[in-house]
């Protein structure tokens, strides 16, 4: 069974440049991992800590945040305001029995294509290893 | 006409919201005279057969306060919903699961052996556990089976309004009976309090800087706080902004923080709220300061979730699963 999982990973890109990054690596045909969803939001700061939890919540194995590189957000400091929301909630997630190498923030420029390949690449491995979450409303371990 | 009956009952719960009840002072005389209680096991003598033998939906309304968390107390809800007509989750653990759902965020075995064998003031040679069924000198004994997480009261019964406060404030519950005695609730499946962030009220409001920046946490105990300045802007932990307004801030006029007691606002995960809130406040310009800025939280779900674990998106009960 466990061979055969495909993980459902929900990944939060970036409008200017990491869905510009993973729009450029299709255009590229690098061969990326079919398990990622992506969801295209204008930035990363918009990403609601909320919406992270929902998709744990409504069956997602993994979620991934991906961003402009610092200095370069299109709205200056989205992505730093991002990255200090993301620290908070990696603790809060591992209280909740959410292995850290199932949430992950990351920069991918419009240009990085092959950047946004080895991403999806790891984290699709690194959330198969795990197998699906099982969220039981407590902890079990 | 006979007056109308009102039943109180209690769960999970501390005794806080009976406390409030009784924290009305001269207008418990006013309620009282209006109405009849029917059940209140925390201040008065009564019988669940005397509830039994009561036809269906004759209690006006039910104030049931406290997390469920063992079939002796899913049992009594259930009774208590069919012989009413409204049932008011009473407090933050009947509404949100409140302290108690913390449990939640650990195991039950893990929670049995800190209360029964590993707490410095227990003794417990055999290492015994509370079991639903044991024996003891050749008597059987039943008890109720204890589940292995924290629900609040709409995930086992059908509620039909909220008074959430760890407890209910007096003028909460004042006006909320005040409201069912008139025949002027708000649409079913209400929380009876403001749906805006506490801060929208806080005395201390004004005082917020433009753009609050936290260079350093605090925890309360460390520091002077200065009692005009609000929390945040001092590098302390408050809850209001993830938290609902209409306590009429006890707290903060105590120049204490607020914990989040009345929960969320409709709609939000008080935890994710809060994360997104204070994570945007820490001054932190790579990623290893703001690694280090979020060790500074000691317990981020304790802290976020103080009340509402069991209503939590992580920590609360799913679609279709059964209490076990």
């Amino acid at each position: 069974m466990t061979s055969e999982f495909k993980p459902k990973i929900i990944a939060f890109l970036c409008n200017w440049c990491s869905y510009a990054g993973a729009d450029k690596a299709g255009g590229q045909r690098l061969e990326c991992s079919a398990e990622i969803s992506i969801v295209r939001v204008m930035c990363s700061g918009r990403v609601d800590p909320q919406f992270i939890l929902e998709a744990f919540r409504k069956g997602a194995d993994g979620v991934l945040v991906l961003g402009c590189h610092p200095g370069d957000c299109h709205y200056r400091n989205g992505n730093i305001r991002a990255m200090r929301r993301m620290a908070v909630l990696e603790k809060l997630l591992v209280q909740f029995g959410i292995e850290k190498e199932r949430f992950a923030l990351d920069w991918v420029a419009a240009g990085e294509s092959e950047k946004f390949q080895k991403i999806s690449q790891s984290m699709t491995e690194a959330v198969t290893r795990l197998g699906p979450l099982k969220l039981k409303g407590y902890v079990t371990r | 006409m006979s007056k109308p009956k009102v039943a109180v009952s209690w769960n999970s719960s501390c005794g806080g919201c009976d406390e409030s009840i009784v924290d009305l002072e001269e207008k418990i005389l006013d309620v009282a005279e209006a109405v009849e209680f029917v059940l209140w096991p925390c201040a008065m003598d009564f019988k669940y057969e005397q509830i039994e033998a009561l036809p269906d939906e004759d209690i006006t309304v039910s104030l049931i306060n406290g997390a469920i968390q063992n079939t002796d107390q899913e049992h009594v809800v259930k009774l208590l919903r069919r012989k009413s007509k409204i049932v008011i989750a009473f407090g933050s653990c009947a509404c949100y699961g409140g302290v108690p759902s913390l449990l939640n965020l650990k195991n039950l075995d893990d929670s049995f052996r800190v209360s029964y064998t590993n707490s410095p003031t227990v003794i417990n040679e055999q290492g015994t556990v509370p079991s639903a069924d044991s024996e003891d000198d050749g008597h059987a004994l039943s008890l109720p089976s204890v589940y292995k997480s924290v629900r609040k009261l709409d995930d086992v019964i059908d509620v039909d309004y909220f008074l959430p406060g760890c407890p209910p404030t007096a003028s909460m519950i004042a006006s909320a009976l005040t409201a069912l005695l008139e025949g002027k609730l708000p649409e079913r499946k209400s929380v009876l309090a403001s749906n805006k962030s506490l801060c929208s009220s806080c005395s201390r409001n004004d005082s917020k800087p433009e753009t609050v920046s936290i260079k350093n946490l605090v925890r309360i105990h460390e520091v002077k706080a200065d009692p005009g300045l609000c929390f945040l802007a001092q590098g302390i932990i408050c809850m209001g902004p993830a938290t609902r307004d209409g306590c009429d801030y006890p707290c903060i006029k105590g120049n204490m923080p607020c914990t989040g007691c009345l929960g969320p606002f409709d709609r939000t995960d008080q935890g994710a709220k809060m994360t997104g809130t204070l994570g945007g406040l820490l001054e932190a310009g790579d990623e290893e300061a703001a690694k280090k800025m979020a060790d500074g939280i000691v317990d981020p779900a304790g802290t976020f979730y103080r009340y509402s674990v069991a209503a939590s998106l992580l920590g609360g009960k799913r679609e279709g699963e059964e209490n076990e």
